[in-house]
């Protein structure tokens, strides 16, 4: 009898701590689960943090300020001797007169006043020392603007673009800022007449890259990229497609094999930067390729992007199933037949969008281009894949680099522009996935 | 003639081929192309994989053999020249004890002594040999029996040297342009005749009972092979490139100095200036900043990708999964040079400044900047590759335990991550290996100087920064300064290949086999 009661109480007393227990353990479980969506909102916050801080650096950079100008280009300051002689009119001191007249005019400063030398310094301060050359480049397309008045939007210097967009502020002390309180106030005036005004960039799309931030621009950069990609397409899908359709279809299970597959898988994870150490000694010291050259880039990022394009052809053709194979032996193929005529060409999409991913990769990749001297400065645009060239994710490199603010805001944009172009790979890459695979 | 030109000419020449043996197979068998072994496609690529073959390997191969043999060339013409120009100076100087050693003579010895002075005299040769071959006839006779000066001549074609340059040297560039013009005719004239040869053969080989298919294939086969071996080639590459620089290297500074040095300061001296001093090269610290590093980026990334992975796996609905999943990827796929940029920009004077305000001096470029950027990058590589290790584990198990009355938070701790253990840890080390490799964030977001330092607000250096930083100067290519990039980059190298076997070693091992 008291046993039972015993046990009764027992019981009761268990059930209690087990709803106690059962209270905390459920407490754990929202915890737990708690911390898995703060885990996954933490990533995702990183992820906008990421983009919200270059985009809200890079936007301003696609807008340049220029200045309105009515240029008088006399034929007294550009061309003398009145005989168009290239050499002559090619010369860009020759325009920074033209550019000074119209500039003070625009100032509404007069020229002859003496007490106004200050204010002209100031006001020609405000132009580019690039204007001129762009101004010169527009003269000798078309000498015979010489001697007339045209319209023109100057460049206008870099401080004064970084000011007019509000990076310089107004209100720390003269001696800190770019900007001098003389020009902030001919700024002013001009910007209120609508003479002084933010224009769409191209500089930073058709431009190499130059000391002055103003007309600096991603375009040797992009062709030397551009060129990569080819050699790498060119080379890397053929030899990466070979080398899966022997692994998987024709390699015999022996120990070359696995230490084929091995390697393939180790230097899908080597470090990049000793990809670039690998093109250092083998094509520049050894081979004698020129240093710099996109040729050698394109051969680095190719061995780099061969295991990635392996890895996928591999599993692209597993995905085949082997009914095809056989029915295609069936009807008398050979085996190079079968593979080469009914199974590569059902694992065409899947071999596409591994390609597409290495390439993407490729394109992002800036340690190995380190080593092999592409972080040059390269004002010429490169004509064949032996000459100097940088690439954009290297570019970017120089310029971060680049202590003045309007260089950050270029990089900035230039980061953009190579998401851009990782994200239309990728999609292309999903889309070609979502269009055209097939399950079996 | 142009390389490019002569592989368009081969790869014209290998069609015609192709177009030929087919015709021939056909015409063979009157058109009845059923008594043929293979099909007539098989005889026109036998064809023209025997005309295209021998003369592409010839053309590599004189291509490759060419540099070597101009220099050999470039290097007997200018010792002997330089000897010989000598001894004539020296007999017209001959019995006059108190003159000075002739230039020419001082040339020769330095020639001799100095392997820099080697290279630089080889460059001039070819710049001047350039020059000389855009000369008019006239013109290049006149330099050639020294009645014109050569710098202004050559800078006239718009070659410019920095110096002018002795007889011998010029004698060297002619000598080199005529070899030049023998090693083009030798590959013009092998090339064609190897083509005519293939061409010639193959085309008489083609009869019906020819097994071409066959013998296609077999070719097929072998460039497979071939390119699939281009991996292994690869591998021994980076690993005898590398050793061979590091062994140049481990000849000028001891191997204690390298591995148990504590000090990093390789003292840059100017190039081919002799003792200046071996300098310090302490690998210690670099690898303790490369792993220190790695270890905040682990302490960042661990938690949240492996949260995230759980949550994804067990919790999250499909559609939270499918627009999540993706998200966390879109990580991994930003370049590297951007998280370096976030880091520099944004990430460091961030920390910076919340540093000073709670009264902590932050370096803008600490080990906590560029550990918790690159712990960022490494979220994704932790939780895809987690959440398919969660994924795989099977459903019985999970079941098993639901029924025992345990919550999903307690089979998840108890149950599937006992069992998911090796693949997760297998995944946490190959995030490390990534984390050791990375440079683009620690070059922008680390510190440039070498410090053995526990303190994560101070900046420290990395392995990789290192070897961009050595590499990027200007400096002798045979400096101990910049070979030192190779010995770190072997160092790199192995600890990674360990990290990642050792990896896979523990996956293979610990995996228990579930049907």
């Amino acid at each position: 009898m008291t046993d039972t009661a015993n046990q009764s109480t027992e019981m009761l007393a268990t059930s209690k701590n087990r709803d106690l227990g059962l209270k905390r353990r459920y407490g754990r479980e929202r915890r737990f689960q708690a911390m898995g969506i703060a885990a996954i909102t933490m990533g995702v916050l990183f992820l906008f943090l990421l983009f919200w801080s270059i985009v809200t650096k890079g936007y301003t950079a696609f807008q340049q300020t220029k200045i309105h100008l009515d240029i008088y280009l006399s034929e007294q300051l550009i061309d003398p001797s009145g005989n168009r002689d290239i050499n002559v009119i090619q010369m860009p001191i020759r325009y920074n007169k033209v550019l000074e007249a119209a500039i003070y005019k625009a100032a509404g400063i007069d020229p002859k006043d003496k007490t106004k030398r200050n204010a002209m310094r100031e006001a020609k301060s405000l132009l580019s020392k690039g204007a001129s050359v762009d101004l010169r480049d527009l003269v000798v397309e078309n000498p015979s603007l010489i001697g007339t008045r045209i319209d023109y939007w100057a460049l206008a210097d870099g401080d004064v673009d970084s000011f007019l967009k509000g990076q310089i502020p107004r209100d720390i002390p003269e001696s800190k800022r770019k900007i001098s309180d003389a020009q902030i106030a001919i700024i002013d005036t001009m910007a209120e007449k609508g003479v002084l005004a933010k224009q769409f960039n191209s500089n930073l799309f058709f431009n190499g890259p130059s000391s002055r931030p103003e007309s600096a621009g991603i375009a040797v950069a992009v062709i030397g990229s551009v060129f990569m990609m080819l050699i790498v397409l060119v080379l890397a899908l053929p030899i990466g497609v070979a080398a899966s359709i022997y692994l998987e279809e024709f390699a015999p299970k022996n120990r070359w094999t696995d230490l084929i597959e091995v390697n393939i898988n180790n230097l899908a994870a080597v470090p990049s930067i000793v990809f670039g150490l690998l093109g250092l000694a083998v094509f520049i010291n050894f081979a004698g390729l020129p240093r710099s050259a996109s040729l050698v880039g394109g051969l680095v990022l190719t061995l780099m992007t061969l295991p990635t394009i392996i890895i996928a052809t591999r599993s692209a053709l597993k995905a085949v199933p082997p009914s095809i194979r056989e029915a295609a032996l069936g009807v008398g193929a050979s085996k190079t037949q079968a593979i080469f005529h009914h199974v590569l060409p059902l694992a065409t999409p899947g071999i596409l969008t591994g390609t597409i991913i290495g390439l993407a990769q490729a394109l992002g990749e800036t340690a190995p281009l380190l080593m092999i001297g592409m972080v040059a400065f390269v004002k010429d645009f490169p004509a064949t894949p032996l000459d100097p060239a940088t690439a954009l994710p290297v570019q970017i490199y120089m310029w971060s680099g680049e202590a003045q603010r309007a260089f950050t805001e270029r990089t900035s944009a230039a980061i953009l522009i190579l998401l851009a172009f990782l994200a239309l790979m990728n999609i292309s890459a999903v889309l070609l996935r979502r269009r055209f695979e097939r399950r079996w | 003639m142009s390389p490019l030109w002569l592989l368009a000419a081969i790869v014209v020449f290998a069609l015609i081929g192709a177009a030929l043996g087919r015709n021939r197979a056909v015409s063979c068998v009157n058109g009845n192309i059923a008594e043929l072994h293979s099909r007539p496609g098989y005889y026109g690529s036998y064809v023209m994989i025997w005309t295209a073959l021998p003369a592409i390997f010839f053309m590599v191969a004189v291509l490759m053999a060419q540099p070597f043999f101009n220099s050999s060339i470039i290097d007997s013409e200018l010792r002997a020249g330089y000897s010989q120009s000598c001894d004539r100076e020296m007999a017209r100087t001959n019995g006059d004890a108190d003159a000075k050693l002739p230039a020419i003579c001082a040339d020769k010895e330095q020639y001799e002594t100095l392997d820099t002075r080697r290279a630089l005299m080889k460059s001039v040769v070819e710049s001047v040999a350039v020059g000389v071959s855009l000369l008019d006839k006239a013109t290049a006779d006149k330099l050639h029996n020294g009645l014109v000066a050569v710098r202004p001549t050559l800078k006239e074609v718009g070659v410019a040297l920095a110096e002018d340059v002795p007889t011998p040297v010029v004698d060297a560039a002619n000598k080199l342009n005529e070899a030049k013009k023998t090693g083009d005719y030798i590959l013009l004239g092998g090339v064609g005749l190897l083509l005519i040869i293939g061409l010639v053969l193959s085309y008489l080989r083609v009869s019906p009972r020819l097994r071409a298919r066959n013998l296609v294939e077999t070719n097929i086969k072998v460039a497979l092979v071939l390119a699939s071996s281009i991996a292994i080639l690869t591998t021994v590459g980076i690993v005898m490139s590398m050793l061979f620089e590091a062994i140049h290297f481990f000849n000028k500074v001891s191997l204690s100095n390298f591995f148990l040095g504590t000090q990093w300061d390789p003292r840059f001296t100017s190039a081919g200036r002799a003792g200046g001093g071996e300098g310090s090269f302490g690998l210690l610290p670099l690898i303790w900043g490369t792993l220190y590093i790695s270890l905040v980026a682990l302490l960042v990334a661990v938690p949240i990708g492996m949260f995230a992975a759980i949550y994804m796996a067990e919790y999250a609905s499909n559609t939270v999964r499918a627009i999540a999943k993706p998200l966390l990827e879109i990580l991994a796929g930003i370049p590297t040079i951007v998280y370096g940029f976030f880091a520099l920009v944004t990430v460091g004077p961030f920390l910076r400044d919340t540093g000073a305000a709670i009264g902590l001096d932050i370096s803008a470029n600490s080990v906590l900047t560029a550990g918790c950027v690159m712990g960022i990058m490494l979220i994704p590589f932790i939780s895809s590759l987690s959440d398919d290790i969660i994924t795989a584990v099977p459903q019985s198990l999970r079941d098993g335990s639901l029924g025992l009355g345990a919550t999903k938070s307690e089979t998840i701790k108890k149950v599937i991550l006992p069992a998911a253990l090796p693949g997760i840890v297998g995944s946490i080390l190959l995030a490390a290996s990534r984390a050791i490799g990375e440079t683009m964030i620690v070059v922008m977001a680390a510190g440039i100087a070498a410090n053995l330092t526990l303190n994560p607000f101070e900046a420290v250096t990395t392995v990789t920064v290192k070897i961009v930083s050595q590499l990027t100067g200007d400096l002798e290519f045979n400096s101990p300064q910049t070979l030192v990039a190779f010995a770190l980059g072997i160092t790199l190298f192995v600890i990674t290949l360990g990290l990642n076997i050792f990896a896979l070693h523990i996956v293979r091992k610990y995996r228990e086999q579930y049907d």
